[in-house]
């Protein structure tokens, strides 16, 4: 027997606001335990929640670059349960009306476009982090506790480890287009969880689903829902029933792990918090923010296929995160060939800050200079293997291509009576050669040209030697 | 000199003229505490030191600029926070809790020139009507040492009574601070729901609970109230209303005044004593030139319920954060997580406090949500709805505060009707969320009676005036409880 994969994403984003959703402490990371609170993080006698107005804004802005309907009016609940990371014993959520509902977003596996469904889209406060030294004791850091984030729920419309993947991708293109989070996993500004099961093909109702948690990678969600898919299979074609459960990723094995089995479900006593009015959102507000939502990366691939004339496959890379494609798009601006400014972001320049573990805003290369190097190169000024060596200046230094060309001697020479006297040279020096390619043996051009390289230190304009070394050779 | 008879207009002329000084004053209200609340037992913490400290600094002060609340004292409910002062809510869970912080109305106290000379005894966390359920003393009723004092705002009440402070806060969740206000014969009012900042009032049902002024008369209860009323940017719920003069509302004329008397108000339940007290002030009011007729409520015959449901599930939740881990009762020799809870709230917590928690708790559960919690709640809008109606020809609405005076120290009341009335009567203001004060009207057997006048929503100014013109022209006010004479 067959089996459909269904998979639905429950996905956590860190809003990067300035201070907490419901107090005025700050909400960064880094700093000593217990120094980013105020008395409501500790849940403290007396203290009252004060709404981040900023917090609201920024969970609009997600749920509209999420295709979702924003909330006419809603309101927080308290979802409650005891833990120490959890001072008040309740959590401050949405749980009827949450900012965003009935979203979507697109997603290409395998030349195939398709739609997930995003059932909702609710702002919520996180919660404190525990450690456990060892011992018998814990200890409680609630630095963490209040900083807004957004759960992004999908439909179980995902039905393969390769959709989940590109959804996340999207996903993460998309919230980081917005500004609204830095959307980190390995920092946690990003955490996913999901749900599994399995139907036979042709079935309507889903079967009973699994949770998995700890998918600390986008890779890692790929794998363990393949994992899980593969234990659930196993499963169900021995005859077996599926159980519900909550697992756990472990990355050292590959394998999915119990966690706990979910016998009832949690019964948080959902209650609506008094102590936060209800919030209406009116036209102007949805308007002002729309405002501030750029470009996303959908509507620049379509512009960059479009307008620039890039391959798809271009348009898809240098969208993938908002720094290369606004990076892109100043680079064109500022006078450079786009085909070529694609080229050199998403080969030499990518290559280096995949080597060297960087982001292009932390490297000296600026669009003006990108541009100003594409230019030379399209005026031959320079070679493209001259460039490599200007790209590399560009990047550590910063600057403008012309003035590191002028400085460091890299002028190309396409001065014809320079270069055929060094192509004569090179010739007179190595008469073997000329028999060989005389004999047919092409590859003894790739020798000459070579030579030449050499003895210009490589500044020479490539196709003009190859013009001169032809009708050298044909002369003798 | 016996500063304690003085009212707020003689000592703040005395203080004008330097006649006498906070100090002298502050010490006086220190006095009295000494001398009579061995009986009374109103007082939890009694702020000695930080109160005359706090005088002799206000005495230094050169500037002109008085407030008409200078240098009065003012003692405070034990679950409004105070900075460096001992907050227990009356409970064991935060018997040696010290806040970090003022409330914004204790701020606002501050700011007015006002002296803190204690914390007050209540019922545990705010639940309860007698004040017999404080985790350390019973307050007494100063006009009857053997009867309670109501609550949850005895102490509050009591203090005020028995001449140890002229000013006090209390906070009214269902009642907390009118029906010990009419127990002890002094003034209380239940501002509208968001007038005065909740920021530092903990927390028993967030959606319910209003901090309170209680005098010895009316016009200092509207300089109170406008000393502490107004919008605070740390409680979203407070209103953006602007705070009106309330001593300026204070003309006595109550001319043309129209009243709604609800039939359920003056029903079975209520003694007959009361009965009388209520209706020869509507006389008095009359005589004054308002008029009353006959109206009802149909839907607060449901109120107890809903308010039970409402107010349980909210102290469910607002009392989950009590846990041992960050501050309050920690038991010794805890094993593991679980034990930590379980001790830490089973031993901190009072029997009436967990009987709430258990039932707010089984009210909010996935099974009884709909059932309870969801019908309590449009019970409430309902409730809200008859108000409005009745409003919509009526300026205030007048019944007794309680059924009955002051009770006996443990008789509890077991006639249903008498539980019912009392439920009725103050429970549905807070549904509403609307003001209501109550001032003395009557005695039966030597305890004061309360007359409650509701209003509309931040309406309070209304209120202060008719209560005004019925203490001006009547006695009440001269009554005073004999505690302490003898000894003077």
């Amino acid at each position: 027997m067959n089996f459909e994969t269904i998979v639905g994403l429950e996905v956590h984003v860190e809003l990067k606001t300035d201070t907490k959703i419901f107090s005025p402490a700050h909400a960064h990371f880094g700093a000593e335990p217990n120094m980013n609170i105020h008395i409501h993080d500790l849940a403290y006698p007396g203290s009252l929640p004060t709404l981040n107005k900023r917090a609201i804004d920024f969970g609009m802005k997600a749920s509209m670059a999420l295709n979702c309907d924003v909330a006419k009016v809603m309101n927080f609940d308290r979802k409650h349960y005891f833990y120490p990371d959890n001072p008040n014993a309740y959590q401050i959520s949405q749980n009827d009306r949450p900012v965003g509902s009935n979203g979507w977003i697109e997603i290409e596996v395998e030349g195939k476009k398709k739609k997930i469904r995003i059932e909702r889209v609710h702002l919520e406060e996180d919660a404190g982090k525990l450690t456990h030294p060892g011992g018998d004791y814990s200890l409680v850091d609630l630095n963490r506790q209040g900083t807004p984030l957004i759960e992004i729920v999908t439909e179980a419309d995902i039905r393969s480890p390769e959709e989940a993947y590109a959804f996340l991708e999207k996903l993460k293109a998309i919230i980081q287009y917005t500004g609204v989070s830095d959307v980190r996993m390995e920092e946690g500004s990003l955490r996913c969880d999901a749900n599994i099961s399995l139907r036979p093909y042709g079935q309507d109702e889903f079967g009973t689903k699994t949770e998995l948690k700890n998918l600390n990678s986008f890779n890692f969600v790929r794998r363990g829902i393949a994992n899980e898919v593969e234990r659930q299979e196993k499963i169900l074609l021995s005859g077996g029933e599926i159980e519900q459960q909550t697992r756990r990723y472990d990355e050292t094995t590959g394998q999915t792990v119990l966690m706990r089995v979910k016998g009832s479900a949690n019964d948080y006593r959902f209650i609506n918090d008094p102590n936060i009015s209800e919030i209406h959102i009116d036209q102007d507000w949805v308007e002002r923010v729309r405002a501030e939502i750029p470009e996303l990366p959908d509507a620049r691939k379509q512009r960059y296929v479009s307008e620039l004339d890039l391959p798809d496959y271009d348009a898809m890379v240098l969208t993938l995160t908002k720094e290369m494609s606004d990076f892109f798009d100043a680079t064109v601006a500022a006078g450079a060939d786009a085909k070529l400014a694609s080229n050199w972001l998403m080969g030499e320049v990518s290559a280096y800050l995949n080597a060297e573990q960087k982001e292009l805003n932390t490297t000296e290369l600026t669009p003006e200079g990108l541009a100003s190097m594409i230019k030379l190169i399209a005026d031959g000024t320079i070679s493209s293997k001259i460039a490599k060596k200007v790209i590399k200046e560009l990047i550590d230094n910063g600057g403008n291509a012309a003035d590191i060309v002028k400085a460091k001697g890299l002028v190309q020479i396409s001065d014809e009576g320079t270069l055929r006297k060094i192509v004569t040279e090179t010739l007179d020096a190595n008469e073997q050669s000329i028999e060989d390619y005389k004999n047919g043996k092409e590859r003894a051009v790739g020798f000459l040209v070579g030579q030449i390289m050499k003895a210009t230190k490589g500044q020479a304009n490539p196709p003009l030697v190859n013009k001169i070394l032809l009708e050298e050779i044909q002369k003798r | 000199m016996t500063l304690a008879n003085k009212t707020t207009a003689e000592l703040q002329s005395l203080l004008h003229t330097k006649e006498v000084s906070v100090k002298e004053v502050t010490e006086a209200s220190l006095a009295r505490i000494a001398r009579v609340d061995n009986d009374v037992k109103a007082f939890i913490t009694v702020t000695e030191q930080g109160a005359l400290a706090r005088a002799q600094q206000l005495d230094s002060q050169t500037t002109n600029n008085r407030g008409p609340l200078f240098g009065m004292p003012i003692g405070i409910k034990d679950n409004i926070v105070t900075k460096d002062v001992l907050t227990t809510c009356a409970s064991k869970m935060l018997e040696d809790f010290v806040p970090v912080y003022d409330a914004t109305v204790i701020e606002k106290i501050n700011a007015a020139g006002m002296v803190i000379v204690g914390k007050l005894n209540m019922d545990e966390f705010a639940m309860g009507s007698t004040t017999e359920r404080s985790a350390f003393k019973r307050t007494s009723n100063p006009w009857n040492l053997e009867h309670v004092p109501g609550g949850s705002s005895g102490g509050p009440a009591a203090a005020v009574a028995a001449g140890e402070v002229p000013f006090s806060l209390g906070s009214d969740t269902g009642g907390s601070v009118r029906q010990p206000a009419a127990f002890c014969g002094v003034v209380g009012m239940k501002p509208t729901y968001g007038r005065v900042s909740r920021a530092g009032l903990v927390a028993f049902a967030s959606s319910l609970d209003s901090i309170g002024p209680i005098t010895r008369n009316v016009e200092d209860n509207a300089l109170l109230l406008a000393a502490i009323a107004g919008e605070d940017h740390r409680d979203a719920t407070s209103s953006n209303r602007e705070v009106p003069d309330f001593k300026a509302a204070l003309t006595g004329n109550i001319k043309g005044l129209k009243i709604g008397v609800p039939a359920e108000y003056l029903g079975e339940g209520v003694s007959t004593e009361v009965k009388n007290a209520v209706k020869e002030a509507l006389e008095m009011l009359t005589s004054l030139g308002a008029e009353w007729e006959e109206v009802t409520l149909p839907h607060v015959k449901y109120a107890s319920e809903s308010y039970y449901v409402i107010s349980s599930a909210e102290a469910s939740s607002n009392l989950a954060r009590y846990d041992g881990i960050r501050y309050g009762y920690r038991p010794e020799g805890v094993k593991n997580l679980e034990e930590l809870y379980l001790r830490s709230r089973s031993e901190g917590f009072g029997d009436e406090v967990k009987k709430r928690i258990l039932y707010g708790t089984y009210a909010l559960s996935a099974n009884h949500h709909e059932d309870l919690y969801v019908r309590a709640q449009k019970v409430r809008t309902l409730i809200a709805q008859d108000f409005e109606e009745l409003f919509k020809k009526y300026d205030v609405i007048i019944g007794p505060t309680s059924a009955t005076t002051a009770y006996k120290m443990d008789e509890t009341v077991k006639d249903a009707m008498t539980l019912y009335a009392n439920d009725i009567l103050t429970v549905p203001v807070n549904l509403a969320g609307l003001p209501a004060i109550s001032v003395p009207c009557g005695f039966d057997s030597g305890l004061p009676i309360g007359l409650q006048i509701i209003g509309k929503h931040f309406d309070e100014a209304m209120l202060y005036n008719v209560a005004y013109a019925f203490e001006q022209a009547t006695d009440f006010l001269k009554s005073a409880p004999t505690i302490g004479e003898g000894d003077e």
